[in-house]
């Protein structure tokens, strides 16, 4: 379904993994996440292997290295974070290149930064594989609330006209002299702020009455009524399956 | 007419409208008392100057708003609660902004909201709005996003959401405005190619002399002329006490 809608954590391609239903690709990718954060954090030997399984994925839809590390980037607040953990932790210390560092801390910075890391390149795969559509239309079909669904597919769909309306906005300021600087434009900004939200609420107003005289009562129709095939749930669920294989051991070792 | 359509009437008026009178809830009273009929597979101009109550009168035309006084009929069916799917199916408006109108992600779904609101699925789905495409001539776009259209291929899509729905009269609020000349010509060979009834609000009066064998005046909530539309144009008193003016140099003969 659908070209456009290029997003910037969309990667086009047609690989066996951009092929797969959304929806599939939805629940193996939440399941990987459950197994990666149910691991006993000393298991190091399993964070390694969970990371071999997503270099495998990646390189089955052939996402670049470098596309996926990029866009991992969203996790830098998180490793802030765990860096700071050693330093502010309490329990017992020891000593890393002449630092005091906490044991207990040392320990909670590798489990966030490993399962965070996990999560996410799960997460960047199933985004650089899946059109933003496909994902809203997956979540449908998981019977995620349709009313979420449809809030956020209306903000795909308007997300753009909302922007070109800004733009304008901006042009008829700009070319009437206007020029957003210090303090005395706030008040400018502001009162457009105002005017952009009057204005979609009134076209929010009018889409509905557009929807309701073609036959909406609330409910949004299902149209992609093609059903995921055994094979490609089972390809799909390939990946938690074979986590949990990692696992299971790293729990009983 | 009668009450029963079926047994006294074979053929219905498409549309029917006697004492229409409505009031917005903050007092303005918009239409004072609208008669007109419309029969089967007619062309019929809405003409009239800004404010009279062209827009008001339409969205009465399918039960958004409910009539005041008088009452609005649909091939023989009234416009009420009772009847209102059945009625949403039967009248398809097509609004002045196309943005307003094509909502979801892709031109596809959006030919098919309608229908499928309707209850139509899979194949005959399909079908359907394949039809309505290719009838506006906007096949090969069908997995577009409508907001990367230009204007005018927007007000086809827009026509094809209503046609999906195989109504029995289409009602379209100003379809000419902010197209090119090319894409009204071409608006124009699709209207007529349409064995549909048509009503057209519209202050383009060319465009209702060329598409539309009768017209009405609609004026300070009331209806205050109707007949053929080359008769209309000639009346120079009547435009000029209605606020309606035809382009510089154009001569309706
Ligand atoms: N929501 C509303 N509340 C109150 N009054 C309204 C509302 N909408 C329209 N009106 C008033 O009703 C009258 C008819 O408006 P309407 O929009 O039907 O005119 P129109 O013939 O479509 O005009 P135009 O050619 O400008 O589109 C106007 O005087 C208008 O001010
Ligand atoms: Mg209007």
């Amino acid at each position: 379904m659908g070209s456009g809608h290029a997003h910037r954590l969309h990667l086009h391609g047609h690989s066996p993994v951009h092929r797969l239903p959304a929806h599939t690709k939805l629940v193996a990718v939440l399941a990987f996440v459950v197994v990666v954060v149910s691991t006993p954090r000393e298991a190091v030997w399993a964070f390694a292997g969970y990371a071999l399984l997503l270099a495998a994925v990646a390189r089955a839809a052939r996402v670049p290295a470098g596309f996926a590390l990029r866009r991992m980037a969203v996790e830098v607040p998180f490793v802030a974070f765990a860096l700071l953990l050693p330093f502010v932790a309490q329990g017992g210390r020891t000593e890393v290149l002449g630092m005091q560092l906490s044991v207990s801390g040392l320990w909670g910075a590798w489990n966030i930064l490993a399962k965070g890391t996990l999560g996410v390149g799960a997460s960047v795969l199933l985004a650089a594989t899946t059109e933003l559509r496909d994902l809203l239309l997956g979540l449908q079909r998981l019977r995620m609330p349709p009313m979420l669904v449809q809030i956020a597919s209306f903000m795909l769909r308007y997300g753009d006209v909302i922007a070109d309306e800004l733009a304008r906005m901006r042009i008829a300021r700009e070319s009437r002299g206007f020029r957003a600087r210090g303090p005395r434009a706030w008040g400018v900004l502001a009162r457009t702020a105002g005017a952009l939200f009057i204005r979609t609420y009134e076209r929010g107003e009018r889409v509905h009455l557009a929807m309701v005289s073609r036959g909406y009562t609330g409910a949004m129709p299902v149209l992609d009524g093609r059903a995921a095939t055994r094979a490609q749930w089972s390809a799909a669920l390939a990946l938690p399956v074979t986590a949990l294989a990692v696992c299971l051991p790293a729990w009983t070792l | 007419m009668t009450t029963d359509p079926l047994t006294t009437n074979p053929v219905p008026y498409s549309l029917e409208v006697s004492g229409l009178a409505f009031a917005y809830p903050d007092g303005h009273q918009a239409l004072f008392g609208v008669d007109f009929a419309l029969e089967r597979g007619e062309r019929v101009a809405l003409l009239g100057p800004n404010g009279a109550g062209k827009t008001t009168l339409v969205l009465h035309l399918n039960g958004i708003l409910t009539a005041g006084a008088g009452s609005v009929r649909v091939a023989g069916l009234p416009v009420d609660r009772a009847h209102m799917a059945e009625v949403r199916q039967r009248v398809g408006i097509v609004f002045q902004d196309p943005d307003d109108q094509l909502f979801m992600p892709t031109v596809r779904e959006d030919v098919a909201f309608g229908p499928a609101n309707a209850g139509l699925r899979g194949a005959e789905l399909e079908a359907r709005v394949t039809r309505a495409l290719e009838r506006v001539g906007m096949a090969e776009h069908a997995d577009r996003p409508p907001h990367h259209l230009s204007f005018g291929q927007r007000r086809r899509v827009a026509v094809a959401t209503v046609l999906a729905m195989e109504p029995e009269i289409l009602v379209l609020d100003e379809p000419s405005s902010n197209l090119d000349p090319a894409s009204r010509r071409e608006l124009a060979e699709i209207l007529t190619s349409l064995d549909v009834t048509v009503l057209m609000v519209t202050h383009d009066l060319p465009y209702a002399l060329e598409l539309c064998p009768r017209s009405l005046v609609l004026s300070g909530g009331t209806i205050v002329a109707d007949g053929p539309t080359p008769k209309l144009l000639a009346d120079e008193t009547l435009l000029h006490a209605h606020r309606l003016e035809l382009p510089f140099g154009f001569s309706p003969r």
